[in-house]
């Protein structure tokens, strides 16, 4: 159906809706000086009082990444990065480390409060002991540009045996873990931005869940970018041991500038025998506005390995954010019996760009994985699906299911569906599934005609077409979700 | 009281409604006849507000308001129901979440509070259960996969909970055999109230022997030529709409 002008009007009216996090914190950072060499990367490392290990790690990696070419083959368009005008650290100015939340500094409290993160500890543990409350807590690590603050709940899963801190906190206490598994998913070789980011990582989340243990809260990392100029480059690690079973949670949000932030990050799971992570993704980095002047650099390399037999890694992702995403949460799938899931709703508007999917490599004996891809573009974004699903030889009866639907907003918008598949044993199967619909002005005239407005119509319409993604969220985040679906397409009509 | 006066509107740059004028008021159950090609949809889709179809002359007051002057939605909200005659399909999105919705939308228009999910089940059970349909029914996707019978039935639990000032059907009874008409009738009839107003617009009289009409308008060429009782129907039943010009057969 083709759009009635008037409605691609009023898309152009709406679609520049402010960007509901956009606001700064004023707190005295501790800044390094901009640009990267090695001095840098060992400033870092020294920040961090890391072993000697790290440190040549870190620096391996950084000479790996100054002979390595940034990746061209995305559908994404940006003008080339100066890596030297960034910095590369930064932290809250703070004396020492806060022992508790109650020596955090009452002003990134109030930002996390704005946010509408639940980080602080006592109200949290008011929720969880009244045993009549029936909604699972939430235990969270916040991440302030490159720091760590605060990590709530600790006590509690410490008790279960359950390590969930910061990453840098785990160099610190659990350094054979770290060294055991840092990389061991995502080498420092593995591309561009992950190698970047192994030289100049500052911080992230670890977890590590002790065999036969469930994780009995919802883990939760909140990521903020607050500094001009600061690339943040997290790193997560998640290791859920033998029979074990963890959910995680990673959302994120930076406030509005007009300058283009590079966001890298790494993260690596691993899952061993019958052991199961599932992890969610709300991403709302800033965008840009609607010139497309501004907005987050998402380049980020997420991989999980399934490395025991049974075991199964989930993930699911809500793309709202960000200038350009490059993402491709990948499993491999090592044990026999391993599952791979891949669950996304990416959003593209204005001249938002996104290039994302899914690899699933299959090596073990009867594996299975399943990839569903909703993509919705609005305005002048282009928005690419790129999945490769890839069967080894020794991968007897291995399985793959993907669909991929777009949905278009508009006539100026773009949805593209790449997937390679590549099969090198004869038993296995595999399903590949792509629609492209619009939204039609019947369904609008629909809604509308029974009292729903068209902003409210696209939500509608849009929540539907993302249902089966969305379901898959942990049921904490469904709801914001929903909303952030309906924010993010603001009067996109078409 | 909802007063059309000499309404002129244009599809596609193309004349359609020529000049209608018809007062009605509540309580009031009027039928809308003519042959293909009258204007009938178009006047619907007019007086609901359709994107594309432009007004060029006249005007339709609404309880004293300019209804033409109205969003679609705001008009919706102050009690204009279209039901479709091709109700369209909206997959992934539960009947009941649409339907709560929309309620919720009116309600909040009108400054009413807005109905919490219990408040919204009871009041959709009962009239679930006054027009026999399935609670199955609500789960499923609006209208996907809906059979015609099922479609013309959800617009009419969508009447029932929307409780409209002024219903206007559009060719209702397209696409059913006479058992889902009689079901669909009944809903119809159930929802007759001396507040609230209805416009039946249908091609054959057989439908208006299921909802009795207070007065029935033949509608030919954009213009009301004829207007009468119910017994009119039945003339144009016998007669077809030669008397007016208009020859179905050829």
């Amino acid at each position: 159906m083709a759009a009635q002008p008037e409605t691609i009007d009023q898309v152009r009216a709406v679609t520049e809706q402010k960007y509901k996090y956009g606001f700064t914190t004023d707190i005295e950072s501790d800044v390094a000086p901009k640009g990267l060499n090695e001095d840098i990367v060992r400033f870092i490392s020294a920040k961090k009082n890391e072993p000697e290990w790290l440190l040549e790690w870190r620096l391996r990696a950084y000479r790996v990444w100054l002979t390595m070419e940034e990746p061209e083959w995305a559908a994404v368009q940006f003008p080339p990065i100066d890596y030297q005008d960034a910095h590369y650290y930064a932290a809250p100015k703070q004396k020492v480390r806060p022992k508790s939340l109650d020596e955090v500094d009452p002003e990134l409290l109030a930002t996390y409060a704005k946010l509408g993160i639940p980080l602080r500890e006592q109200e949290i543990l008011a929720g969880v002991e009244g045993s009549e409350n029936k909604s699972p807590a939430i235990a969270v690590d916040a991440v302030f540009d490159s720091v760590s603050v605060a990590t709530t709940f600790k006590a509690k899963l410490e008790e279960m045996g359950i390590i969930f801190c910061a990453i840098s906190e785990a160099v610190q206490k659990h350094p054979d873990l770290v060294k055991k598994y840092l990389g061991s998913v995502v080498p420092y070789t593995d591309n561009y931005y992950a190698t970047l980011n192994c030289a100049v990582f500052t911080d992230g989340s670890f977890v590590y869940i002790p065999k036969g243990v469930r994780c009995p809260m919802e883990l939760s990392t909140y990521f903020r970018i607050n500094q001009a100029n600061t690339g943040q480059f997290e790193r997560t690690l998640i290791i859920a041991d033998e029979g074990s079973y963890v959910s995680y949670l990673e959302g994120c949000t930076a406030p509005q500038r007009d300058e283009n932030q590079l966001h890298a990050a790494v993260v690596e799971l691993v899952a061993l025998d019958n052991a199961t992570i599932k992890y969610s993704t709300v991403q709302n980095w800033y965008p840009g506005n609607a010139e497309g002047v501004g907005g987050i650099y998402n380049f980020v390399t997420k991989r999980g390995a399934c490395r025991g037999k049974n075991s199964k890694i989930s993930w699911t992702q809500v793309e709202t954010g960000s200038a350009i995403t490059w993402k491709y949460p990948s499993c491999i799938l090592q044990g026999d019996n391993s599952v791979g899931e891949f669950y996304s709703v990416a959003i593209t508007n204005n001249r938002q760009q996104a290039d994302t999917g899914t690899k699933m490599i299959h090596i073990g004996k009867n594996t299975r994985s399943t990839i569903v891809s909703k993509g919705i573009s609005a305005g002048k974004a282009q928005q690419t699906y790129r999945g490769l699903v890839k069967i080894l030889p020794k991968a007897e009866g291995a399985r793959n299911h993907t669909q991929c639907d777009s949905l278009l907003i508009g006539d100026q918008c773009g949805a593209h569906t790449v997937p390679y598949i590549e099969s090198r044993n004869r038993s296995a199967r595999i399903e590949h599934e792509a629609t492209t619909a619009k939204i039609s002005d019947d369904q609008l005239f629909y809604c509308r005609q029974r009292g729903i407005s068209e902003e409210d119509a696209v939500s509608l319409i849009v929540n539907g077409f993302c249902k089966e993604v969305l379901k898959e969220l942990p049921m904490e985040f469904a709801v914001e979700a929903q909303k952030l679906v309906g924010i993010s397409l603001e009067g996109s009509v078409g | 009281m909802i007063e059309i006066k000499n309404l002129h509107a244009k599809v596609d740059g193309k004349d359609i409604l020529k000049g209608v004028d018809l007062t009605i008021r509540p309580g009031e159950v009027h039928a809308i006849m003519g042959p293909n090609g009258a204007g009938k949809s178009t006047l619907s889709y007019v007086l609901a507000g359709r994107d594309g179809y432009e007004v060029t002359d006249g005007s339709v007051t609404y309880y004293g308001k300019d209804l033409l002057a109205m969003e679609p939605e705001e008009r919706a909200a102050e009690g204009v129901f279209l039901a479709f005659q091709y109700p369209v399909e909206i997959p992934g999105v539960a009947n009941t979440t649409f339907l709560k919705t929309a309620i919720n939308a009116t309600r909040k228009h009108r400054g009413e509070k807005e109905l919490d999910a219990m408040q919204f089940l009871k009041l959709l059970r009962e009239k679930t259960k006054a027009l026999g349909m399935s609670d199955e029914m609500l789960k499923r996707a609006v209208n996907v996969g809906f059979s015609g019978g099922e479609k013309k039935r959800n617009e009419t639990l969508q009447m029932a909970v929307l409780e409209p000032k002024f219903a206007i059907l559009d060719e209702t009874d397209s696409g059913l055999d006479i058992d889902a008409l009689k079901i669909v009738a009944e809903g119809v009839n159930a929802l007759r109230s001396p507040e609230r107003s209805m416009l039946v617009i249908t091609h054959y009289q057989r439908l208006l022997d299921y909802i009795v009409p207070d007065y029935v308008h033949v509608l030919a060429a954009g213009r009301v030529v004829k207007s009468g009782g119910k017994d009119l129907a039945l003339e144009l039943e016998k007669n077809g709409y030669r008397d007016f010009g208009v020859d179905e057969a050829a």
